[in-house]
C-alpha cells in the first residue's frame, strides 16, 4: 500500500503517510495513510475515538504527529507549520461545534474571514473595497443569510451558525476544506440543504467531511474512508464500505 | 489613510465625551486662574490637581480597557506601566532640580549624594532633556510590554495564568525599585520637584496647564483607541476575545494581534503616569503595589468594560468617591470599594455606561417597533375607511 501511496504524492492535494500520534500512551492515530486528490469531495466515517478529529488537528497544525509525513500540494510539509500559517496556505477548517464570532454581525464575521492581508497594520488601515463587498454579498446568498447580514451571530439558530461558519470558510478561499460533523444537531430539511451546499462548494475545491450521519453521506454520494483505532479500515463507495465485514463489525454493527 | 482611520472614531457619544474633555481643559484652568479666590465659581488649585489626577487615572483605565475589554487580556499589572512612565518623568524632574537640592550638587540628585555616589549612573543620562524623557515615557513601558507580551503570547499563556504573571511582573518591579542600589531613590522614590520645562511646578499656572494637558491627552487617546477598535483590526481583537482558536484557524497570528494592543496600551499607561507625577509631586515604589493594578480593573468594571467611555467614567466616579469617603469615613473605604466591585459584578455586569447604553438601545428598539406597529395599523385602517 505504501508503494502506491508514495507514487501519488506529487499530484495529490493532501498526502498523509504513516502518521502516528499518541496521548499519554493512547494511540490516537496508528500509522494513518491516505491521499486526497485535487477537487475531490471525501467523506470520513468511523466510531467515536477512531481518530477523526485528531487527524484534522494534525492537518491544521494544532497537534504535531509523533511520526509520519503530512504534505500539502505535493511538497509543503505541514508538520513544520502552525495554525495561522497552514490557514493562509489554503486549508480551512470547520469545527464540530459551530464557532462563529458571536458578538460580531454576520457581515463582520465574513469580512474577518475574507482572504485578505491578515497582519496588524493591514487590518488597522483596511477599507472595504467594492470587490470585497461584492464577494461578501455573494457568500451571504450562497449560505442563505443575506436577510440577516446585520444581526449578531449570537442570534442565529444552530443550523444557521453552521452555515455561517461554512460561509466564513468560503470567504477564506481555501483549496482544501475540512468539515467536522456539519449536520450534527440539524433538522432533516437543514441536513438536505447542507448536502447541496457542500456539493456546490466541492465543485471549486477539495472538501473532506467527517460525519456520523450515514443518510447524509449517502446523500453526498462520494468516496468514503472508514477509520477505526487510528487507521484506515476500508475505502471506497458507500455501498462498498458499508458491506465490508470489518466495517460492520467495528462501526455499523454496533 | 490616517485621516480616514481617525474619522471612523467620530460617532456621537465619543464626540460628546471629547467635547466635554476639551471644555474642561479650558473651563477648569480659567475658573482657577481668572476668578478671585472668594468668587463662588472659583476652583482652588488643590482641586485642579486632584481632578487632573483623576484624568490620568481615567487614561490608565482606558488603556486597560483596550486590552481587557476588547481582547480579553485581563492584565493585573497595568499600574507597573503607569509607574514606569511616572519614573521616567520623575527622573526628568529630578534632573531639573540641579543645584537647588539640599546638598547643592549640580549633577547628582540628593539621594545619590546621600548614598555617597560619585557620578550619575548611565541610565540617568539624557533625562535632563525633556524630549528624551518624553520618549522614555512611552518607550520604556512599551518595550517592557513588548518583551513580556512576546514571550507570554507566543507560549499561549491565557486567562488567569496571564493575570497571575502580570501580577508577578509588577511585584518584581516593586521589590526592585525598593532597593536603594537600583538608583531610583529606594523606598522614598523621587520627590521635591522644583520645575517643569522652566515653570515652577507649584505655581497655579503650571498646575492649570498640567490639568489641561491631562484632559487633552485623554481626549486624544480616546479618539485613537476608538479608531483602533472600530477598524478591522479592532474586530479581530474582539474575535480573539470571543473565539481565539477560530481566529487562528482563519489565518490570523493571534500573538501579533495581542502584542500590538498590549504594547499600545502600555504606552498609554506610561503617558498617564508621566502626567500623574508632576501633579501629585512624588513617585515611589508604592505605585507598583499589586493592589493598584487591581484597582484599575475595578474602575474599568464599574464604568463598563469594552465601552471606552465607561473606564473614564468609572475611574472618575470611583476616585471621586474615594476622595470623599476617605475624608468622611476613612476606615470604611476599602469595604466600600470591595462592596462596589461585588455589586457591579452581580448587578451591573456591563458597568454603568454599558447598562445605560443597553437601556437606551432597548428603548430605541421599542419605539421603532411601536412606530412600525402604528404604521401597519394605519395601513389596515385606511382601506376600511375607503369602503
Amino acid at each position: 500500500m505504501n508503494q502506491t501511496i508514495s507514487q501519488t504524492k506529487p499530484k495529490s492535494l493532501l498526502y498523509l503517510d504513516g502518521v502516528s500520534v499518541s496521548f499519554d500512551g493512547f494511540k490516537a492515530l496508528n500509522s494513518l495513510s491516505f491521499v486526497i486528490e485535487p477537487g475531490e469531495l471525501r467523506a470520513i466515517i468511523g466510531p467515536n475515538g477512531a481518530g477523526k478529529t485528531t487527524m484534522m488537528d494534525i492537518i491544521t497544525g494544532k497537534t504535531r504527529p509523533d511520526e509520519g509525513q503530512v504534505f500539502f500540494k505535493g511538497d509543503i510539509d505541514l508538520t513544520k507549520r502552525d495554525e495561522a500559517e497552514i490557514a493562509s496556505l489554503g486549508i480551512g477548517r470547520k469545527f464540530q461545534k459551530p464557532t462563529v464570532f458571536e458578538s460580531h454581525t454576520i457581515w463582520d464575521n465574513l469580512e474577518l474571514a475574507l482572504n485578505r492581508s491578515r497582519g496588524v497594520f493591514p487590518t488597522l488601515f483596511y477599507r472595504l473595497t467594492a470587490g470585497d463587498k461584492a464577494r461578501i454579498e455573494e457568500i451571504l446568498s450562497t449560505v442563505r443569510l443575506s436577510a440577516r447580514r446585520d444581526d449578531l451571530a449570537a442570534n442565529l439558530s444552530h443550523g444557521q451558525k453552521q452555515w455561517l461558519e461554512i460561509g466564513m470558510l468560503l470567504a477564506q478561499e481555501p483549496e482544501l476544506l475540512l468539515v467536522d460533523e456539519p449536520v450534527a444537531g440539524m433538522t432533516d430539511a437543514e441536513t438536505a440543504e447542507t448536502a447541496i451546499l457542500l456539493k456546490e462548494i466541492a465543485r471549486t475545491r477539495s472538501v473532506v467531511v467527517v460525519e456520523h450521519d450515514m443518510g447524509f453521506i449517502r446523500e453526498l454520494g462520494v468516496k468514503v474512508t472508514c477509520l477505526a483505532e487510528g487507521a484506515v479500515l476500508a475505502e471506497g463507495s458507500i455501498d462498498f464500505v458499508s458491506s465490508d465485514a470489518k466495517v460492520i463489525e467495528n462501526y455499523l454493527g454496533r | 489613510m490616517i485621516t480616514s482611520f481617525l474619522l471612523k472614531s467620530l460617532d456621537r457619544s465619543i464626540v460628546v465625551v471629547v467635547a466635554i474633555l476639551l471644555g474642561l481643559a479650558i473651563a477648569i484652568p480659567a475658573l482657577n486662574l481668572l476668578t478671585a479666590p472668594d468668587h463662588p465659581l472659583h476652583v482652588p488649585t488643590f482641586l485642579v490637581s486632584l481632578f487632573g489626577k483623576y484624568l490620568t487615572y481615567a487614561l490608565l483605565a482606558l488603556a486597560l480597557d483596550l486590552v481587557w475589554g476588547f481582547c480579553g487580556i485581563l492584565s493585573l499589572g497595568h499600574a507597573a506601566f503607569f509607574a514606569l512612565g511616572g519614573y521616567a518623568m520623575g527622573m526628568y524632574l529630578m534632573r531639573q532640580i540641579g543645584a537647588r537640592g539640599s546638598y547643592g550638587n549640580p549633577l547628582l540628585p540628593d539621594f545619590m549624594v546621600f548614598l555617597n555616589w560619585k557620578e550619575l549612573p548611565w541610565f540617568w543620562q539624557g533625562f535632563d532633556m525633556f524630549w528624551f524623557a518624553a520618549l522614555m515615557v512611552v518607550l520604556v513601558p512599551g518595550l517592557l510590554a513588548f518583551v513580556f507580551g512576546w514571550f507570554a503570547f507566543r507560549s499561549r499563556v491565557n486567562g488567569v495564568y496571564l493575570s497571575i504573571i502580570t501580577q508577578a511582573m509588577t511585584y518584581a518591579l516593586l521589590l526592585a525599585f525598593f532597593r536603594n542600589d537600583m538608583g531610583f531613590g529606594g523606598n522614598n522614590g523621587l520627590t521635591d520637584f522644583k520645575d517643569i520645562l522652566g515653570f515652577n511646578i507649584q505655581a497655579d499656572g503650571t498646575r492649570a496647564a498640567l490639568f489641561a494637558a491631562s484632559a487633552l491627552t485623554l481626549a486624544l487617546c480616546l479618539v485613537l483607541t476608538t479608531a483602533i477598535v472600530r477598524s478591522k483590526y479592532g474586530k479581530v481583537l474582539v474575535a480573539v476575545r470571543d473565539a481565539e482558536s477560530r481566529t487562528r484557524f482563519l489565518g490570523y497570528r493571534v500573538e501579533h494581534i495581542k502584542l500590538f494592543a498590549f504594547t499600545v496600551s502600555a504606552m498609554m499607561a506610561g503617558i498617564a503616569g508621566a502626567l500623574y507625577v508632576p501633579q501629585v509631586g512624588i513617585i515611589n515604589p508604592g505605585e507598583f503595589e499589586p493592589g493598584n493594578s487591581i484597582e484599575v480593573v475595578i474602575w474599568t468594571a464599574v464604568g463598563g468594560r469594552g465601552t471606552l467611555i465607561g473606564p473614564i467614567v468609572g475611574a472618575i466616579l470611583v476616585n471621586g468617591g474615594k476622595s470623599i469617603f476617605t475624608a468622611a469615613f476613612p476606615e470604611f473605604w476599602l469595604f466600600a470599594l470591595g462592596g462596589l466591585f461585588v455589586f457591579v459584578t452581580l448587578f451591573l455586569p456591563k458597568g454603568v455606561v454599558g447598562t445605560a447604553s443597553a437601556y437606551l438601545a432597548r428603548r430605541k428598539a421599542h419605539r421603532r417597533a411601536a412606530d412600525a406597529e402604528n404604521a401597519r395599523d394605519n395601513l389596515v385602517a385606511e382601506p376600511m375607511a375607503a369602503e
